[in-house]
This record gives C-alpha cells, sequence and structure tokens, in this order.
C-alpha cells in the first residue's frame, strides 16, 4: 500500500518560494517546478496521487498536470530504479561510442533500454542531446552528468552506486 | 589571437564570484545603461552593433527590440533561452557554467533596454546542477543592488527569475518555451501575433538565447560601432562554437565572425584536426538542423574560394552546396562515419521531439524514421531513397513551426551529398548488417 502522496515541509516552503516568481493569477507557470519536486519526494516518478497532490496544490484541474507530465521527457510516469542511467543516444554522442556505452551496459545489468534491474537499483533510460557532446559519451544520473565515459568509468561509477 | 568578448577573462580563478567578476570590469553596463542612458539608447547601440540572434535563426537583436510593442498598458517581458538542446550544442552551458554573470549582467541591460520589470531565464530541467550555480549569481546581483527595487538609486526595477523546463527539445523554439512557462505542453503558437505583440501571459515579449544576451554589456560598455568591427559584413562580433565528433580538440571556442573554417578544423588553436589522422568526410556546421556538407564544400564554397565561418559564406551556395551557421553547433564527421546511420539517427531525434500538432511533422517524421531504419539495417529498395526526398520536401513549409523544416533538411541534404552511401547500403545489405554496432535502440522501445 502506498501511503498518501504528499509534500514535505521543505517542499511547501519551496513550492511557495517558486510560486511568488509568477505574477498574481499566473501560478499554473508554477507546474514544471512543482512536478520536479514531487519527482523528487516520490522515489524519481510521477504517480497520480502526486500529480494530483500538485493539481491541488496550484488549484489545476487534474487532467492540467496529466497533459503537462506526460508530455515532458524529466517526468516519469512508471517506478524506476534507485539509479536511472540516462544515457545520450543522438548523434554526436554515437560518433564517439554511445551506442557502445549502451550496450555495456545492458549487458552489465542484464536488463535492455527501459527497464529496471530486479533490486529496484538501476533503470537503464536513453535520453536526447544533453548538450555534452564535447564529452561524450555520456550519462546523466541525477543531479550529475558523468561525462568521456568509458568501461572502466562505468564499471567505477556502478560500483560507487553499490552494484 | 582573436578578440575575445565572453571568454576574456574565462581564465580567471573564482570567475562565478562577483566580486572576482566585478574586478574583470564586470557590471559596468548596468551602471552606465541605469544612469546614463536611455532605453532607447541602449537599443540605438545594439542595432548599431549588427548584433544577430545566437540561438540559430541569425535574426538582428536590435530589430527585434525595436519591434516590441509600447505603450499597450501590459508589461513587457525579457525571457532568456537557455534551454539549449540542438543536437551539437553546448556553447550555453559552458557560458552558463563558467561565466554565469556575463549572463545577468546581460539580462539587467536588456531588460532596461526593454522596460522589462520581470525577466525569466527558461533552462532546460536537466542542467540541474547549473540552477545552484546561476541562482547564487542571481542573489549576489541583488545584494550588490543591480537587481530588484530601484536598481543604483535609479527609478529603474527589476527581478530576474530561473524557471526550469522538464526535457522537450521544441521548448527551444521560441513560442512553445513562453507555453512551457505558463505550465503547459510545449506546443508552439501559430504567428502571428508574434511574442513582441503577444508574447508570455498576452504581454509583449522578447526571446533571446544567452549568448545574445551576454554579448549585451559589451556592446554598451564598448558602444555597437565597436562591435561592428569586429567580423566581416553582416556577420559582426564574435561567436561562441562548440565543436564536437571525430576531431583532436572538442570544446567551445569563441571565434571571430569571419575566421575561415578551414583554419577552425584544422588549427591547435581549436579543433585541431582530424583524430586519429583521419581523413574528414563531412561537417555539420550549425547544430543537427543545418543541412550536412561533405568535406570539400564547408571548406570551399562552390565557387572555389575558401569557406568563412559567417552567416553568409556558411551559406552561400544556398541548399544546394551550402549550409547555415545555426547554433553553432559544428559536428565533425571522420571517412568512418556512416552517413546514413547519422541520419537514421537525427530522423529519430527529430520523430521523438515533434510536439504532434502538425500531421506532415508528426507523420513525415515517422515515416523517415522507418525508412531510413530500413535502409541502415539492410531492407531497403532503390525506390526508398526518393520516398524520402519527397516525404522531407512535403514537410518542409507546411508546419507550424520551423522543427517541420529542421527535420528535412538533415535527410534532403544527406541524400543530396551522399547518395552514394545509402544506394550502398541498398546493394550491400550484407556488409552493413555485419557492422559492428550496438543496436540503438528505438524510442519506441525505450
Ligand atoms: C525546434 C527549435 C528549437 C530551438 N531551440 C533553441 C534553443 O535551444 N536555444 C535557443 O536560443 N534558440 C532555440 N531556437 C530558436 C528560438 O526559437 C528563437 O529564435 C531564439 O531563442 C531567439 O533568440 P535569438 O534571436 O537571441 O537567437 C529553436 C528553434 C526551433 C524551431
Ligand atoms: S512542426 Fe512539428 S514540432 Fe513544430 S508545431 Fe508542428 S508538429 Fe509541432
Ligand atoms: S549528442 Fe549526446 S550530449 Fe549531445
Amino acid at each position: 500500500m502506498e501511503t498518501k502522496f504528499q509534500f514535505s515541509a521543505e517542499a511547501i516552503t519551496l513550492a511557495n518560494k517558486i510560486i511568488n516568481r509568477y505574477p498574481e493569477g499566473k501560478s499554473k507557470s508554477a507546474l514544471l517546478p512543482l512536478l520536479h519536486i514531487a519527482q523528487g519526494e516520490n522515489k524519481g516518478w510521477l504517480s497520480v496521487e502526486a500529480m494530483d497532490y500538485v493539481a491541488v496544490f496550484l488549484k489545476l484541474q487534474p487532467i492540467e498536470v496529466y497533459e503537462v507530465a506526460s508530455f515532458y521527457t524529466m517526468y516519469n510516469l512508471k517506478p524506476v530504479g534507485k539509479y536511472v542511467l540516462e544515457v545520450c543516444r543522438t548523434g554526436p554522442c554515437c560518433l564517439n561510442g554511445a551506442e557502445d556505452v549502451i550496450d555495456y551496459l545492458q549487458n552489465k545489468l542484464g536488463i535492455k533500454v527501459g527497464e529496471t534491474t530486479p533490486d529496484g537499483k538501476f533503470t537503464i533510460k536513453t535520453v536526447e542531446c544533453l548538450a555534452s557532446c564535447g564529452t561524450a559519451p555520456m550519462m546523466q544520473v541525477g543531479m550529475h552528468y558523468h561525462e568521456n565515459l568509458s568501461k572502466e568509468k562505468i564499471d567505477g561509477l556502478l560500483e560507487e552506486f553499490g552494484k | 589571437m582573436s578578440k575575445k568578448i565572453l571568454l576574456e577573462h574565462i581564465a580567471t580563478p573564482n570567475l562565478t564570484n562577483i566580486d572576482v567578476y566585478m574586478g574583470t570590469g564586470g557590471y559596468k553596463s548596468v551602471e552606465k545603461a541605469v544612469k546614463t542612458m536611455t532605453p532607447d539608447e541602449v537599443t540605438e547601440e545594439v542595432k548599431k552593433s549588427g548584433l544577430r540572434g545566437r540561438g540559430g535563426a541569425g535574426f538582428p537583436t536590435g530589430m527585434k527590440w525595436s519591434f516590441l510593442a509600447k505603450n499597450t498598458g501590459k508589461p513587457s517581458y525579457l525571457v532568456c533561452n537557455a534551454d539549449e538542446s540542438e543536437p551539437g550544442t553546448f556553447k550555453d552551458r559552458y557560458l552558463m557554467e563558467h561565466n554565469p554573470h556575463s549572463l545577468i549582467e546581460g539580462m539587467i541591460t536588456s531588460s532596461y533596454a526593454l522596460g522589462a520589470n520581470t525577466s525569466y531565464i527558461y533552462m532546460r530541467g536537466e542542467f540541474t546542477w547549473i540552477f545552484p550555480i546561476l541562482e547564487k549569481a542571481i542573489d549576489e546581483a541583488y545584494s550588490k543592488g543591480f537587481l530588484g527595487k530601484n536598481i543604483l538609486g535609479s527609478d529603474y526595477s527589476l527581478d530576474l527569475y530561473m524557471h526550469p523546463g522538464g526535457g522537450a527539445y521544441i521548448c527551444g523554439e521560441e513560442t512553445a518555451l513562453l507555453e512551457s512557462l505558463e505550465g503547459k505542453r510545449g506546443n508552439p503558437r501559430i504567428k502571428p501575433p508574434f511574442p513582441a505583440v503577444w508574447g508570455l501571459y498576452g504581454c509583449p515579449t522578447v526571446v533571446n538565447n544567452v549568448e545574445t544576451i551576454a554579448d549585451v554589456p559589451w556592446i554598451v560598455n564598448h558602444g555597437g560601432d565597436e562591435f561592428a568591427k569586429i567580423g566581416i559584413g553582416r556577420s559582426t562580433g564574435t561567436k561562441l562554437i562548440s565543436a564536437c565528433g571525430n576531431i583532436n580538440k572538442p570544446g567551445v571556442y569563441e571565434i571571430e565572425l569571419g575566421l575561415p573554417v578551414e583554419e577552425f578544423i584544422f588549427s591547435d588553436e581549436y579543433c585541431g584536426g582530424i583524430a586519429g589522422g583521419k581523413k574528414m568526410k563531412a561537417v555539420v556546421a550549425g547544430g543537427s538542423s543545418v543541412p550536412i556538407l561533405p568535406a570539400e564544400l564547408i571548406l570551399k564554397t562552390a565557387k572555389g574560394e575558401p569557406r568563412l565561418m559567417t552567416y553568409e559564406s556558411l551559406s552561400d551556395g544556398g541548399f544546394a552546396t551550402g549550409t547555415m551557421l545555426g547554433s553553432g553547433g559544428f559536428i565533425v564527421f571522420d571517412e568512418n562515419a556512416c552517413i546514413v546511420r547519422n541520419t537514421w539517427n537525427f530522423t529519430q531525434f527529430y520523430h521523438h521531439e515533434s510536439c504532434g500538432q502538425c500531421s506532415p511533422c508528426r507523420e513525415g517524421t515517422g515515416w523517415m524514421e522507418k525508412v531510413l531504419h530500413r535502409i541502415e539495417n539492410g531492407h531497403g529498395n532503390m525506390r526508398d531513397i526518393d520516398l524520402l526526398v519527397d516525404v522531407a520536401r512535403k514537410i518542409e513549409g507546411n508546419t507550424i513551426c520551423p522543427l517541420g523544416d529542421a527535420a528535412a533538411w538533415p535527410v534532403a541534404s544527406a541524400i543530396r551529398h551522399f547518395r552514394h552511401e545509402f544506394e550502398y547500403h541498398i546493394l550491400h545489405p550484407d556488409k552493413v548488417k555485419d557492422r559492428n554496432h550496438a543496436p540503438v535502440p528505438t524510442l519506441q522501445e525505450a
């Protein structure tokens, strides 16, 4: 059973601060930032509950939140692993081995792109150009960009994440 | 050494600290503008500078500013486009990470010119670690009196805020960006009305790229005429170029517009030549959306003149033999790179990023992706090549926003200049299937 989603006290303070950035009556503008906060507080994905909570918070219809959450790739609408390995698959990265990185991760973790390891630790996701093409191949994990990836570097990272 | 405007002090330690930045002459333009110039005088200098938008389209910035509707009884907004998602482009990121105050200073001086009292920086959400860098820079600017009420004792006030995107290339298109900033899906608007009349919340709005805005302080400090002296003809000033692909020294370089392309690629000051001593096959000079050119045409125009890094020279010959300066995302392909595979890859990108509003773009990018997948994997036939050309032609010019064109051009140009590679794939299916690549998962699988 999931417990009812709600923002932590810090998240509420931050959310209210964000809403104040926009003019009177335009609090819908805070939707994207608030969805990021909600996702951060809900194990990295947006459940219907979490989206409904944001809708109430911003006095929006739930559909206004769903249609936005489903448009943007950063919002995960299904549960994800503790570490989401977001590998750039776009052209410039492929010139420097992105395809090998994807292949290596899939083999090493025994899952395909879009899947999560059974222990719930890792999800592999491919993403489009992250503006890191000069340091390709690369992946984003949480807040961080990991650039100039090699097999050794990937091994080290997975180890660090506690494989 | 060529002239530097944006990266002049980039090697100064702790440049992200406002005191250090001010020690290099930072924030002088704010003082000069709010204390000694009218907003229109600032716009006039920007016009004189010949500065053109650095986001990709190259539209004259001063002219764009002068279109901003006046006396509407509504507030005006300046919105900075920091969505940087065009494949091959990573210059704005570099500037914001390493010289954040140059953007903040530019936002203040530009907002003053536009009479905006609230401005936003819309940054792609993936740049998580750059938010604190810019937010710290904004806080520092407030504490020094460069932001907030009555800036430096003048009667001009400005609040500046960051806003994160949610992961969508289309939100770099300025009207999609505004929709997104209003908390909606990033569906581009039909223009006109242009943002200068109907922008954020239906108010007059200017959207400018990070680099464009960061150029403004120098122009205010030195005068538009000085800026116009740098560069060649209508390509004035400097440009940040992000270079990547099969080169020895990928990275972000500030060049004076007018630099020969050959020097940019082969000189040690810039790209340092092709990696591994290989030959160069092709270049995409301005982000994935611009036409790809084979080595001989990127180095020399069809007339045999050396190609220069300017808006005019790169587009010399039109699309038959030229390309565009675009966003400055410079992607170099060596002799082993597969043009078909890259075209398929780019088309997957555009298909994934199409917002889906217009059928030519939504369906056309999907068809092109399928046909390219077929060719790349050895199941194509000769008619497929003409089919691709036909689909690309039917997308181009028939859509609400330029993403449709941006998806069509890479395909059309790849076939124009590398038709033989497509034919090779079709005639030798066994050879292409054998190539030692891990499969790139299609986005449907992902
Ligand atoms: C699909 C698409 C994506 C775009 N992405 C960006 C972007 O990431 N950054 C940017 O500055 N401009 C981007 N643009 C261009 C903007 O629409 C707009 O022209 C630009 O922000 C204006 O600023 P400038 O005149 O200073 O260049 C994009 C345009 C299109 C059609
Ligand atoms: S051209 Fe493509 S991205 Fe642009 S509005 Fe139409 S469907 Fe959307
Ligand atoms: S192509 Fe991978 S970061 Fe740009």
